[in-house]
């Protein structure tokens, strides 16, 4: 590149007025110069960028005519919108199955129905004809939203397969059918505070998240979505049993006058949840609202036995007594003074019926003392006692899978002194749900290892942290069994099975302070076979009375024992337990003839 | 300062003014023309029909309707390509001033024949939209502008081009109407990119233009469907844009045959803005390829005469005049096949349209009286010449 020529060069310039000539021509003549070598400039570089933009569009319409030959080559299809089926998006949920299979939880493919009614041929017949098929719906105002301005109407969002015909036979193009996935429960009730139930949660026309909105399907809704994930998900429950032992319980239920009712069926080993049961209950395909006003508690929706934490009575003693005997502070045949009433800071504690003024710690268990598990708790001590029922798992929320559970939270006195040490010991101060309970009794019952309760499947024991001695526990489950066989628990007794167990009535506190005399929670915590524990049984009745007799029978030995007992007939052979009855010398002859 | 060049042509005084035009206008351009012409009567003859007995007319009141405006459009043309170039620059300035006045009185005087826009002034037997007469004026301004910035000590013309075309962008899309917004923008971006901007001001466009996209895309839900609407495989059957795939996957290669295809009983804007999809149903791929290649061929001839033009005006006003045709061609089809989204284009000389019609006259009698064969300095040896001088 040269340097920019002056416009006017000084030499040239005193050259020309020397010879007389106007300097301004060769100005004129420079500028000009300067004016052609700009306009070549930019006329070279205007020819490229004309190319350019030549080879741009040319290859635009090279696209559109490569796109138009595809296109009229290419094969007509279907179009894949508003028809009835092959939606991506249906049975992406997976399955929710119990221990052995059976499905609780699965998807159907239906459809929602929508009206476009500018499309609508005859809005009067196609009003009256919907009324007819779905009669919550109005056929006037049906008619007005027909014949109205708008375009899109929502009309329902899921309907029966036999629903969707008749609207078919309506025979008008202007209702229109969305393909939806709907969660489907094939059992109905049964577990349904644990599955809990399923919504739509973003809809679009063609699609709909189906959505978790309590219990199990609430807590792995993600997880259930997930379209990478492989095969169904197992529950620990056994769908037979379950079944079972809510019909046991709705009977008892009724049978006992109770307002409500929780039970719940572990493993002992695994904390596997086998059955768990809350009445009343509901039917998680038509999940009912929540209640606006009044206690959540009374709502089918309320799972008691997850949810509900109350004190429960003298079910407790037997962790008192538990680790006092693992402890060593006492022995089965100690004496423990049993005189009452125990006063204590202006606080009386007396006995249901007065065995005597000294008893063993076998009779104090068996007979269920207030006054001698309490003497018991003092020995043991207020920080001992708490890191005690810690340990059982008695003041965390369960973690059970499922959302409600991380609520559940035990609540626990804010002062644990002295007083609290000894109503403790027998039930009183620490509320807890049937959940809690029954792991505390599995860890108690199967040799003395934490049980964390789980409504997963799970193949193998996993065996806890270690809470009281084999020894202990074994102890314990002989004062378990003798409770059946000689105190508070005799209906409890089931041929076979031997049942052990502890009985709990506790009275409802008053929302004012103090306790209602007449209303009772009234607990059965039962272990079976008592020899080598598989399943724990926890029994819980909300209010219940016994009403056969001259009057009103509201101990647990009245109530809940027997219930439990009916359960644990029915369910211990679907679990695959083997009764121990002396068997009858069978003669060959009727064998071989089965 | 005339310049004094071997002419490829040469000069005979006194010639007829007729002789000289046929012998020096583009007319392979001018046959291309005309056989879009062509093409848009015997389209109209198809799909006209359904539109004209919805309106209750005859049958083929709108094929004499735009054979009448054809026929005026074509005039125009021929009249306009005859003139001087100076003239139609002085002619045009003239027309843009007018233009953009009426553009800006639509507000206050113009119709929205109640289609929620208001683009239109009524005239009682015919509807007039300025901005189809804008177009071209505008781009024959902007060029006058852009090139007097080119002179040493010219007037700033980049700048006072850049602030009109914002104005109108502004007008445009206060009607709104976007798409001839989009054509504007893009006009007065051919003729600045060709005049010589910085590569650099392109980058740093097309740079902010995708991080615009993805930021949008990212934040706006609206955005996003849009565009994922428009990416996704699947489209509602009973848009127009279906009825259009329908239509060319119907036709194939050869068509359906003479008065055989279907869409144009379907598509409200059959004869205007998806006349393709009739032409691809009826005759087939063979005349769709045809007017894609009627279309490239006038592009292609005018870019190739234009790169050997002399004068900068003319370069720039001819550019952007070939630029707008021919976008205007493109987005039109590639709404069709889907390549762009849904924008209401017509397809120039092709579909159904007085105004559309004369403005596009108006605007190719511009091209061609621009790309007529004039003196030119072989620019090869004229620069040679130049290089020995200095």
């Amino acid at each position: 590149m040269s340097l920019r020529t002056p416009l006017r060069p000084l030499a040239r310039i005193l050259d020309a007025r020397q010879k007389g000539e106007n300097p301004d021509a060769i100005e004129r003549e420079n500028r000009r110069l300067r004016h052609e070598a700009e306009r070549d400039k930019l006329r070279v570089r205007a020819e490229s960028r004309l190319l350019l933009v030549a080879v741009c569009f040319l290859a635009a319409f090279c696209t559109v005519g490569y796109r138009m030959a595809a296109l009229a080559t290419s094969e007509p299809v279907e179009p894949r919108v508003a028809s009835g089926s092959g939606d991506t998006i249906l049975n992406t949920r997976a399955d929710i199955i119990d221990r052995h299979g059976r499905v609780l939880a699965t998807n159907f493919a239906t459809n929602a129905l929508y009206a476009h009614p500018h499309e609508i041929i005859d809005a009067r017949a196609a009003a009256d004809g919907l009324a007819e098929i779905f009669p919550d719906m109005d056929a006037d105002a049906l008619h007005r939203r027909f014949t109205s301005e708008a375009r899109f109407i929502w009309l329902r969002r899921y309907i029966s397969p036999e629903q969707e015909q008749q609207v078919h036979d309506l025979g008008e193009p202007g209702l229109l059918f969305g393909p939806r996935e709907m969660r489907l429960y094939p059992n109905g009730s049964v577990a349904s505070h644990i599955l809990g139930g399923a919504g739509f949660g973003q809809e679009a026309v063609n699609a709909a998240e189906v959505v978790g909105v309590a219990g199990i399907e609430a807590q792995f809704d993600s997880d259930l979505r997930d379209p990478a994930r492989d095969g169904p998900l197992q529950l620990s429950l056994d769908l037979t049993v379950q079944a079972a032992v809510e019909e046991v319980l709705a009977g008892g239920m009724a049978l006992m006058n109770a307002r409500g009712a929780a039970a719940v069926l572990m493993d002992a080993d695994t904390g596997e949840i086998v059955a768990l049961a809350s009445l009343p209950d509901f039917d998680p395909n038509a999940r009912p609202r929540p209640l606006t006003e009044g206690d959540q508690a009374d709502s089918p929706l309320f799972n008691r036995a997850l949810q509900g934490v109350y004190e429960l009575g003298s079910v407790f003693k037997t962790f008192t007594v538990a680790q006092a005997l693992d402890e060593g502070l006492v022995d089965l045949s100690t004496m423990v003074d049993t005189t009452g009433p125990l006063r204590m800071a202006g606080f009386a504690i007396r006995d249901f019926h007065s065995y005597g003024p000294e008893q063993s710690v076998t009779d104090v268990f068996v007979h269920s003392s207030n006054i001698g598990t309490a003497r018991l708790a003092r020995m043991i001590g207020a920080e001992r006692q708490r890191a005690f029922l810690d340990r059982l798992g008695l003041l965390e929320p369960t973690g059970v899978e499922l959302v409600e559970a991380g609520a559940a939270r035990p609540l626990t006195p804010s002062r644990w002194g002295e007083l609290s040490t000894m109503t403790i010991s027998y039930g009183h101060g620490v509320s807890t749900s049937p959940v809690h309970l029954a792991a505390a009794y599995a860890t108690i019952a199967n040799g003395g290892t934490r049980v964390t309760p789980t409504l997963l499947r799970r193949d193998a024991p996993v065996l806890g942290e270690r809470v009281i001695s084999e020894e202990t526990s074994a102890r314990m489950r002989e004062l378990l069994r003798a409770v059946v066989t000689d105190g508070t628990a005799s209906f409890g007794e089931v041929e076979g099975y031997s049942v052990g167990g502890k009985t709990g009535s506790a009275e409802l506190p008053r929302p004012q302070g103090g306790y209602f005399e007449d209303r009772n929670i009234n607990t059965f915590a039962s272990v079976f076979p008592s020899d080598d524990p598989e399943y724990v049984l926890v029994v819980t009745l909300y209010e219940p009375a016994e009403t056969s007799g001259p009057e009103p029978r509201r101990t647990a030995g009245w109530t809940s024992v027997p219930v439990a007992a009916e359960m644990i007939r029915r369910v211990a052979p679907l679990l695959g337990l083997r009764p121990e009855i002396e068997q009858p010398p069978v003669s060959p002859l009727s064998s071989s003839s089965n | 300062m005339t310049e004094i060049a071997h002419g490829t042509v040469i000069v005979q005084s006194g010639e007829a003014v007729l002789p000289r035009w046929w012998r020096t206008v583009d007319r392979v351009t001018l046959g291309c023309i005309l056989a879009l012409f062509a093409i848009g009567i015997l389209l109209g003859f198809a799909s006209s029909p359904p539109l004209a007995e919805r309106n209750g007319h005859d049958p083929f009141h709108y094929v004499i309707r735009q054979a009448a405006f054809g026929g005026m459009a074509l005039s125009v043309m021929v009249f306009v390509s005859m003139l001087s170039p100076t003239t139609v620059r002085r002619m045009g300035v003239l027309g843009f001033f007018a233009a953009v006045a009426a553009v800006a009185l639509l507000p206050v005087f113009g119709t929205d024949y109640g289609q929620g826009a208001v683009r239109w002034y009524s005239l009682g037997f015919a509807s007039l939209q300025p901005s189809e007469f804008l177009k071209p004026v505008f781009v024959v301004f902007t060029a006058w502008m852009v090139a007097a910035s080119q002179e040493i000590g010219g007037p700033p013309g980049k700048s006072v081009s850049l602030f009109v075309a914002v104005m109108i962008v502004g007008f445009l899309a206060m009607q709104p109407d976007f798409g001839q917004a989009a054509l504007i923008v893009f006009a007065w971006s051919v003729i600045y990119f060709v005049a010589g901007a910085p590569m650099m001001i392109l980058f740093v466009v097309l740079g902010l233009v995708g991080l615009g996209g993805v930021v949008a895309y990212n934040n706006s839900e609206h955005f996003a469907r849009r565009i994922d609407g428009f990416l996704s495989a699947e489209i509602d059957p009973n848009t127009q844009l279906a009825y259009a795939t329908d239509a060319i996957r119907e036709g194939g290669l050869f068509g359906a045959g003479l008065g055989e295809g279907s869409v144009k009983w379907t598509l409200p804007d059959a004869h205007t803005d998806f006349i393709i999809a009739v032409a691809a149903e009826e005759y087939g791929l063979v005349l769709v390829l045809i007017i894609i290649a009627l279309y490239a061929g006038i592009a292609m001839r005018s870019f190739f005469r234009l790169m050997r033009e002399r004068d900068p005006f003319i370069r720039l006003a001819g550019t952007g005049l070939v630029s707008l045709l021919t976008l205007q061609a493109f987005i039109n089809m590639a709404v069709a096949v889907r390549l762009l989204p849904a924008k209401g284009m017509t397809l120039p000389f092709v579909s159904y349209g007085g105004s559309s019609l004369i403005a596009t006259g108006i605007a190719v009698g511009m091209l061609l009286c621009f790309t007529r064969t004039r003196p030119q300095g072989d620019i090869g040896d004229f620069l040679l010449n130049r290089h020995g001088r200095t």
